[in-house]
């Protein structure tokens, strides 16, 4: 069942019964701190698109929570799934897509939103893209497509809406905000449109931020200001953000918790600051170590043999990771690991507790 | 493999540019630009966009041409456009580029053996055995197995059309092998095979490698020298280990200092920069908008 | 190709086919299907129409003109009493091979030009460019005025002054398939190869831009063969007494008013149902053509 085709409402938080698996907390992953609390909760989140005929699945029982003001990141490579899961949270799942498993917001199923509760939730969750020329229209100015939403969802007269945009534009350092308001998104640099990306999802004064890989684009000088805006921001008005990156460096930067997917799973969640010195899953560390190291050239870099792979692409009933991975032995090939509580983090390593203090990347 | 300087002058530069400057109208992307690179050595030309580092590799490959300036490969001056067919063939023998865009830079109707083959008619008059057996040891030499060899370059992920490209540039058996921020758009596990791939590429055909890339820690680990570039001007230069800890330009300080490292928080006071030397110009900014603009 | 479609980047998913001629049909849909059966029969007919024919296409037998369909005459017979039906299949040689002739001629023109223009750019690119627009303004049935004026009435004389006429606007779609090819990195790796231009157009460029060739073919045969017809109906294409479908509805039109529909509108059904025919599947391998651009 596609949940971009029912525009059934339901009440209060009864779950629509989705066909399917891992309704209502009972999925293989732990639910973590109380959903009661969480600004976000997804619970056993299985995604398939139509490829070919064939409904293939993109993410298996991704579980995650995120806390009112908390910024988590969200790490993997080609095919783990973390931009799928950011465009399910946000319902921007392609015609076709099948979808098990719960998306709650302040409690309430996402799936299950239409018409004003909708309206309602993409002004309270903004997304951040990639590519900020994609997702603006090229032939109207800044100031129409800032104040869009504001005039449009929230009924906010012209003037005070653009005078708001101004301001915003200052808070992310773009001066002359008034001015810029007039100008066309092809007077922009990248770095200066994603800033201005970043003061539209502001404005409509969002609980949630999802950002999709916002500085992979940009120079690394540029992403430095624009992740340093994100950060000051986020902070100041409070707000919850998912930060999806191929760079764990990078989110762990500004996210207090990081959540490591691969194959469309989730396989670690921890503390930033305990991802190189203490990462609980080897794709963790094997994913630390490969990267050079700029204060040293090593010899030979620790390359993972094999390639990343979509979640339909992983061998079914064992650990994904398992064919390139180092310590891989039996136990990791006879059933799916789950997702395991440990230290404050999560693991869906068989052998994490035999493997603690061996993972940690080798220039840690 | 062909010689192209004697054997006993090992000192002789592979590559020597001199003074290069590219206007594009009134626009100058390159502003007097000088290094050169010794034999088996390699160099990288790191900058941000707008620095001008995909042009002078565009005017070293022979796809631009410089307003001013000298290129001398191999002993044998290309600044200006290739004069004969058989020239032109013997350029792309001294010089090869491989591409960012594993998605575009192969003809999606050529099999990677196919492609490596086209190379090789180009430039070697042999028969079809001599060619097969050489493309068996260049697919071997990258990794690829005769499965994907055989494959369109839609049924290769990213880092095995990679491997497929320096293949194809390696067939010509260049002195000089261009990689413009070819390990870019790879994931981390796959762009760790591939530089290790391109060090072991190295060891065995000491081909020299002009890396140009704005990853600092790439262009620690697989280059001895590195330049830094900075609105078309050349603003640093010396031994990548030197410029990396040790930078002196504000502009390649700045540029340290936004690497993420563990530990690292990113923070809107960067090394402050003089108005001249602030981030790179978006040439589609007006003037008036690109000087108190830091991006 | 699969991985494509929904935005995953990674990997080889399944092996893929090379997907020949027949995957392509198929790939059209019903439609498409239904279109390529009427194109067949129709190039059956203009092949082998004339020895298809049961009765003589041309001889007249003005004893029995206008009569309906009766005894082994389907449809009747036309103004001079010959046979609708041979007439038809007769005519169905000259109303296909007409279009094929413009068709070839305008796309390998078109085809050249394009490319050239592409390749080289600058000036040179401003110069074809002006040219092709200076054609362009020339309606096609124009050209065919004036070609039967210097070189009198006939089918080769206005296939080849429609020919010219198409050529620009060939020219003008597929210059931007050619700049977009032109602009792709594997191309500049050639060029850093040092393989000439010529060779990188013919082996590489061209090839690429196959499924929009043939896309664009296919739709233009529909088109040529409405313009033939009109040209025939005026008179100044396939002569009378030739069996032609665009001279067969002229030739009956008075027909139509005076009772007997039957000759003209066989006619024009034939042309309408092919070019339809042609038209629709054209756009399909149209859009293919654009969905085949990962």
């Amino acid at each position: 069942m596609s949940t971009e085709s029912t525009g059934t409402a339901s009440t209060g938080a009864a779950s629509t019964g989705t066909a399917g698996t891992g309704t209502a907390g009972t999925g293989t992953g732990s639910t973590g701190t109380g959903s009661q609390t969480s600004l976000l909760a997804v619970d056993g989140l299985t995604v398939l698109l139509p490829v070919e005929g064939q409904q293939r699945a993109v993410l298996r029982e991704v579980s995650l929570q995120i806390g009112h003001g908390e910024a988590v990141g969200l790490v993997g490579e080609s095919g783990s799934g973390k931009s799928m899961t950011a465009r399910a949270i946000d319902r921007l799942l392609p015609r076709g897509a099948e979808v098990r498993g719960q998306i709650r917001f302040e409690g309430a199923d996402v799936a299950a939103l239409s018409g004003a509760a909708l309206r309602s939730y993409r002004n309270r969750v903004a997304m951040i893209f990639q590519d900020p020329r994609a997702h603006v229209n090229p032939v109207r100015r800044i100031g129409d497509f800032m104040t869009e939403a504001l005039r449009t969802n929230l009924g906010v007269a012209a003037a005070a809406a653009r005078q708001r945009a101004a301001d915003m534009l200052g808070q992310v350092g773009i001066e002359n905000g008034a001015q810029r308001l007039r100008q066309y998104p092809h007077e922009l640099s990248g770095g200066m449109l994603q800033r201005v990306m970043i003061a539209a999802a502001l404005l409509t004064e969002p609980a949630l931020l999802l950002a999709d890989e916002p500085t992979t684009a940009l120079d690394v000088t540029t992403q430095a200001e624009v992740m340093a805006i994100l950060d000051e921001l986020r902070r100041s008005y409070g707000l919850g953000m998912l930060f999806i990156t191929h760079d764990l460096e990078l989110a762990a930067a500004i996210c207090d918790r990081t959540i490591v997917m691969y194959a469309g799973q989730v396989v670690e969640v921890r503390r930033s600051e305990l991802l190189h010195s203490d990462p609980l899953h080897p794709y963790t560390a094997a994913l630390a170590a490969a990267r050079p190291d700029i204060g040293q050239r090593a010899s030979r870099l620790r390359a993972i043999p094999g390639r990343p792979l979509s979640a339909f692409e992983a061998p079914l009933g064992q650990c994904a990771f398992a064919p390139r991975c180092p310590h891989a032995r039996d136990v990791c090939l006879t059933a799916v690991p789950e997702l395991a509580e440990l230290d404050g983090g999560q693991s869906r390593c068989a052998r994490v507790a035999e493997l603690r203090g061996e993972l940690e990347a080798a220039d840690a | 493999m062909p010689e192209h300087d004697s054997p006993a002058n090992g000192h002789v530069p592979v590559l020597v540019v001199a003074g290069l400057r590219k206007e594009f109208g009134a626009l100058v992307a390159v502003d007097d630009v000088s290094f050169e690179i010794a034999p088996s050595r390699s160099l990288a030309i790191v900058g941000e966009s707008g620095s001008g580092k995909t042009t002078v590799a565009r005017m070293i490959t022979g796809l631009e041409h410089p307003t001013k300036g000298t290129i001398t490969a191999c002993g044998r001056d290309r600044s200006r456009p290739a004069r004969s067919a058989r020239d032109r063939r013997r350029r792309g023998g001294e010089i090869q580029i491989v591409f960012q865009d594993p998605y575009t830079s192969l003809d999606p109707r050529q099999t990677a053996e196919q492609a490596i083959d086209e190379v090789l008619r180009l430039h070697h008059g042999w028969p079809a055995d001599r060619r097969r057996a050489r493309i068996e040891q260049l697919t071997d030499l990258v990794g690829l197995d005769a499965r994907q060899a055989r494959a369109l370059p839609r049924a290769l992920s990213g880092g095995q059309r990679q491997r497929v490209a320096i293949a194809r540039a390696l067939a010509a058996e260049p002195r000089i092998l261009i990689l413009d921020e070819s390990v870019a758009a790879l994931d981390v596990s796959i762009q760790a095979q591939v530089l290790n791939l391109l060090a072991d590429i190295r060891d065995e055909t000491s081909v020299s490698y002009v890396l140009i890339s704005h990853d600092l820690a790439v262009v620690r680990q697989l280059t001895d020298e590195a330049v830094v570039m900075h609105r078309g001007k050349l603003v640093e230069r010396g031994p990548t280990e030197q410029i990396l800890d040790d930078p002196q330009h504000p502009y390649t300080q700045r540029l340290r200092a936004s690497v993420p490292r563990p530990g690292w928080k990113p923070s809107r006071r960067l090394p402050s920069l003089s108005a001249e030397t602030l981030a790179p110009a978006d040439p589609l900014l007006s003037p008036a908008d690109q000087k108190g603009d830091p991006a | 190709m699969v991985s494509a479609a929904i935005g995953i980047t990674s990997g080889p998913v399944v092996t893929v086919r090379r997907r020949g001629a027949l995957g392509l049909l198929r790939s059209t849909g019903l439609a498409g299907l239904a279109s390529a059966a009427v194109i067949a029969v129709a190039s059956v007919l203009a092949i082998f129409g004339p020895l298809l024919a049961p009765y003589n296409p041309e001889l007249p037998n003005l004893s029995m003109a206008w009569v309906g369909p009766a005894g082994g005459h389907l449809l009747g017979y036309d103004f001079e009493g010959r046979d609708v039906l041979s007439r038809l299949l007769a005519g169905a040689q000259s109303s296909m091979i007409g279009p094929l002739g413009v068709v070839a001629g305008s796309m390998a023109l078109g085809t050249v030009i394009a490319v050239v223009a592409a390749w080289r750019q600058g000036p040179l690119d401003t110069v074809i460019s002006a040219g092709l627009d200076i054609i362009f303004a020339f309606p096609g049935i124009l050209l065919a005025v004036l070609a039967a004026a210097v070189f009198g009435a006939g089918l080769t004389a206005a296939a080849v002054a429609l020919s010219i006429a198409y050529m620009p606007y060939v020219a003008r779609v597929l210059r931007g398939a050619a700049m977009k090819e032109r602009g792709q990195p594997y191309v500049a790796a050639l060029e850093v190869q040092g393989a000439s231009g010529t060779s990188i157009c013919l082996r590489h460029i061209v090839p690429n831009m196959l499924p929009l060739i043939v896309a664009q073919a296919t739709i233009m045969f529909g088109w040529a063969m409405v313009d033939l017809a009109a040209i025939s109906f005026l008179g100044l294409g396939v002569q009378p007494p030739a069996p032609n479908w665009g001279v067969m509805i002229s030739e009956n039109q008075p027909g139509i008013l005076q009772g007997y529909p039957l000759p003209a509108l066989a006619a024009g059904l034939c042309i309408v149902a092919v070019v339809i025919a042609f038209n629709v599947l054209g756009e399909r391998l149209f859009e293919q053509a654009q969905a085949g651009r990962r």
